[in-house]
């Protein structure tokens, strides 16, 4: 199984989750945002963006509960709360999300 | 969700590396940690290696988990008691662990110490005080 | 006759290293490796064993596995050598003998 970036081939598990964390490309993860149906906008690069750099830092992606905890930090209520999280990633921030940031499935994410 | 808040804690005694004790535990604590309980960790015996600072395992080609434990603050895990005996028969004190903090969302997100440092005393103390042990 | 002993358990959790120091002879070499590298730390219960040692035989540690653990040159018990993967081999070559302390 494998997104087509350009004519790239990158491979993804039987859940659309790269295998190689080092695939990860912003082309990359307009295609995976593509297939989850996703219409990526400056709110979604913000929430993935994150995720890049908690996991970069961290070595782990967040369950959704940090992740909404975080953004409501760093951006504020409006955006870093369940409900605007679940508009942008309808099945689940933390799982779409981690999966257009080409990050693994989050610990603790069933 | 149940109501009743019971007192996890999870003991430490296995050093990171050489066996996958360490990131189990590790993993369970962050599972675990959805369930809003009242969770301590123990770091005593060859745990208290799991917390030392400037580890890099590029050479061995295995993860390092270490910067994992500084994200267990968001996580609401925020009591990493740590033996001082533990500590000195390896030759260590705290300035050889790495920082660790959580932040206090209702004190305007202050930074507080996650580490203690406690005696082998209160470490048994500590132990016979809990619902749930949980070794590893 | 000589032996290459390696290590590979922490001092702290099981007896291998210092049963290993008790059965060297002259000649032999220790190579500490995985958790048996903090076996190489200073200021440690073990330390005064090994050192003890040291003036029989060398004792070196393998580098990755110490920079894993994050034991740097401030950690490292005075006398101990370093070697990466190519001097292991080199090193279990250069001897008659391998003896692996599990």
């Amino acid at each position: 199984m494998a997104y087509d970036v350009n004519g790239t081939v990158v491979e993804h598990d039987e859940e659309g989750y790269i295998t190689n964390l080092d695939d990860w490309s912003k082309e990359l993860a307009d295609v995976i945002a593509k297939a989850e149906e996703i219409e990526m906008t400056d709110e979604h690069w913000a929430v993935v963006n994150f995720l890049r750099e908690y996991y970069d830092e961290y070595q782990i992606a967040p369950a959704v509960r940090v992740l909404v905890k975080a953004i409501k930090k760093s951006m504020g209520p409006e955006i870093g709360n369940n409900k605007y999280m679940y508009e942008l990633f309808p099945y689940g921030p933390a799982k779409q999300a981690c999966k257009i940031a080409g990050l693994p499935k989050p610990t603790g994410c069933v | 969700m149940s109501e009743v808040v019971k007192k996890f804690l999870y003991v430490n005694r296995k050093a990171p590396y050489g066996t996958i004790y360490a990131l189990e535990s590790l993993e369970v604590v962050l599972i675990g940690a959805a369930f809003d309980q009242d969770v301590s960790l123990a770091f005593l015996d060859d745990g208290v290696f799991q917390l030392t600072k400037g580890q890099d395992t590029k050479a061995i080609g295995v993860k390092n988990f270490s910067p994992t434990y500084r994200a267990l603050g968001d996580y609401e895990v925020t009591k990493l008691y740590v033996e001082k005996q533990s500590l000195e028969e390896r030759g260590l004190s705290e300035d050889d662990l790495q920082e660790l903090v959580w932040e206090d969302e209702d004190d305007d997100w202050a930074e507080k110490p996650s580490i203690r440092i406690i005696d082998r005393k209160e470490m048994a103390a500590l132990m016979a005080d809990q619902d749930v042990v949980l070794s590893f | 006759m000589s032996t290459l002993h390696t290590v590979n358990k922490s001092p702290f959790a099981t007896n291998a290293l210092k049963s290993c120091l008790d059965h060297v002879s002259d000649g032999d070499s220790i190579l500490l490796i995985e958790d048996g590298v903090y076996g190489a730390s200073n200021n440690s219960a073990m330390a005064d064993m090994v050192k003890a040692k040291m003036k029989q035989i060398s004792i070196i540690a393998l580098k990755p596995d110490l920079d894993a653990r994050g034991i740097d040159e401030t950690r490292l018990l005075e006398g101990i050598s370093t070697t990466d993967y190519a001097g292991f081999v080199e090193m279990a070559a250069k001897h008659d003998l391998n003896q692996a302390w599990l």
